[in-house]
């Protein structure tokens, strides 16, 4: 159970994006969040995945408070999480080379034996071509690099799935590939998600429930 | 295809307009700024060379005295024997600059990498660490750069006997002020990017995200700033020479050429202090010309704080 209660977060406490926010995702649960652009609700998830910390509410985990955030929660609590943006091109360092990227967070938990197997398995789940690992970022396109982006998410066989508009810049036939990964991975692990994204249509379709982020905010929303 | 071959031909106008050459005098003038610059990048790259060439080689293919006083030739005037002059003491000042310059460019370019090892490191710690950690580092920069360099710098050269490494642990902890600063800046600024977040959330423990991600990152900011800081540790060395704080005074130093030849600028003699002080101004221009280049090149768009 990922449970997010009565947040309130931003980037100026004076004037948050986000308040009194809560939602919950029950384990193995899709949950869609829809919402117009700069609403708040990539903060939401940025909070759920404890990357931004909130100014007042919390974050329970598997009946586990949240105390930390970023480098200051608990690996095991960062890595139950996989995450994926919207942008590609941000979310890679644009130094490493695929197989490298979708390796490193094996690499940074002390699993750097199995990265090279790992790799090429999650590659081939996300549907990467094996000539495509050794490019680096600028060398592929937006949907490949976000297909290692997904590939990269999944190789910690996180409890969590966060994608924040993940298939906001690709077109549709590789938003239905990525979509697929994603489901087929939640089948075989048991992952809930929480999907956010402004398209109506495709989270209905995606996601056991979706929620709008003017039934979220409720009354205090203006 | 061949349905296609009319339109590609009849281009729209708007794509006309694009392809056309652009006015004469905006070409004239953008080529002119473009020839000039790579002029100021041959001609510094090849001062460079010569000045680097000439303090390996010489000291190796002419292994003479420069300390060799001869009372007899003492202020001679540049001639054939002497093409610099000679000085008070009849020392010869092409051999002794040739020396100097030695000296001041080894200065420069230990004390300029260490800064910039000390001011990266810094400037890490602040931005990477971020909270508390930040403010009080950088108010401890603030702190230092609030003392003027050159009284710092006297302060530590007086504390050991007089020598190179002196001078160049008193450079290098006076001038790694503003790396640390443009490196925390950078470092602020990527530490928000979605890729440092998809590491801390891939498990990355803080060092391994400065290290791995972010350091790689400021790399050439940093050595951008390690280059323009040659020039100033190069003066900085004049300076501490200048007043009698450098080397041991029988040791060639540019600075303390000048300041002991200041006596006979005053009779006429204008040799002694006119050759050291191009060869202190020659190459710190040159090694500024490289690095304005480089840093047009790794930033072409807006103007860096990083001048010199």
């Amino acid at each position: 159970m990922l449970e997010l209660r009565d947040i309130t977060a931003g980037y100026d406490r004076r004037s948050p994006v986000v308040r009194g926010v809560s939602l919950r995702v029950a384990d193995g649960e899709a949950v869609g969040l829809l919402g117009p652009s700069g609403c708040g609700k990539s903060t939401l998830a940025r909070v759920a995945a404890l990357l931004h910390r909130p100014d007042a509410g919390r974050v329970v985990l598997d009946g586990e408070v949240a105390r930390g955030w970023r480098h200051r929660a608990p690996r095991a609590q960062r890595t139950a999480y996989g995450v994926i943006f919207q942008q590609p091109r941000l979310s890679a360092d644009p130094r490493l080379r695929l197989a490298d990227l979708i390796a490193e967070p094996l690499r940074a938990t002390g699993r750097g034996r199995e990265a090279v197997a790992r790799t090429g398995e999650m590659a081939h789940r996300v549907g990467l071509g094996d000539d495509l690992l050794t490019r680096r970022p600028h060398e592929v396109s937006d949907g490949q690099l976000q297909r290692a982006c997904l590939a990269r998410a999944l190789a910690l066989r996180p409890r969590w799935l966060v994608c924040d508009e993940m298939t906001a810049m690709l077109d549709a036939s590789t938003t239905a590939a990525l979509v697929h990964v994603v489901e087929e991975y939640r089948r075989e692990s048991g992952a809930g998600l929480l999907a956010v994204g402004h398209d109506r249509a495709l989270l209905t379709r995606w996601c056991d429930r979706t929620v709008g982020w003017a039934e979220l905010s409720g009354a205090d929303a203006d | 295809m061949a349905d296609f071959t009319p339109t590609a031909e009849a281009a729209p106008p708007t794509s006309v307009e694009r392809g056309s050459p652009a006015p004469r005098w905006r070409t004239a003038a953008a080529g002119a700024q473009r020839g000039s610059r790579a002029l100021r990048v041959r001609v510094s790259a090849g001062l460079v060379a010569v000045v680097v060439l000439t303090v390996l080689l010489v000291p190796l293919f002419f292994p003479l005295d420069e300390q060799a006083v001869h009372l007899a030739d003492k202020l001679r005037a540049p001639s054939l024997d002497h093409p610099f002059g000679t000085d008070d003491v009849g020392r010869d000042l092409l051999l002794r600059c040739v020396y100097g310059l030695r000296v001041s460019l080894l200065v420069g370019v230990v004390a300029a990498l260490a800064a910039t090892v000390i001011g990266t490191a810094v400037g890490a710690l602040a931005g990477a660490v971020g909270g508390w950690t930040d403010r009080v580092v950088m108010r401890l920069v603030d702190v230092f750069s609030s003392v003027p360099h050159l009284l710092l710098g006297i302060f530590i050269v007086a504390m050991f006997q007089p020598g190179v490494w002196p001078v160049v642990i008193s450079v290098a902890l006076t001038h790694w002020l503003s790396t640390a600063r443009i490196v925390r800046a950078e470092l602020l600024s990527l530490r928000s990017r979605p890729y440092v977040e998809a590491a801390i959330s891939g498990g990355a423990s803080r060092l391994r995200v400065t290290v791995r991600h972010l350091l790689p990152a400021v790399l050439p900011q940093a050595g951008l700033a390690a280059v323009l800081m040659v020039p100033h540790a190069i003066w900085h060395e004049s300076a501490l020479s200048f007043l009698g704080l450098g080397l041991p005074s029988h040791k060639a130093s540019l600075g303390a050429m000048v300041q002991s030849a200041r006596s006979s600028l005053l009779a006429g003699d204008w040799w002694p202090t006119l050759f050291p002080g191009l060869l202190i101004i020659i190459p710190t221009l040159a090694i500024a010309g490289l690095a304005g280049a480089w840093r047009e090149r790794i930033n072409p768009r807006r103007r860096s704080e990083l001048t010199l």
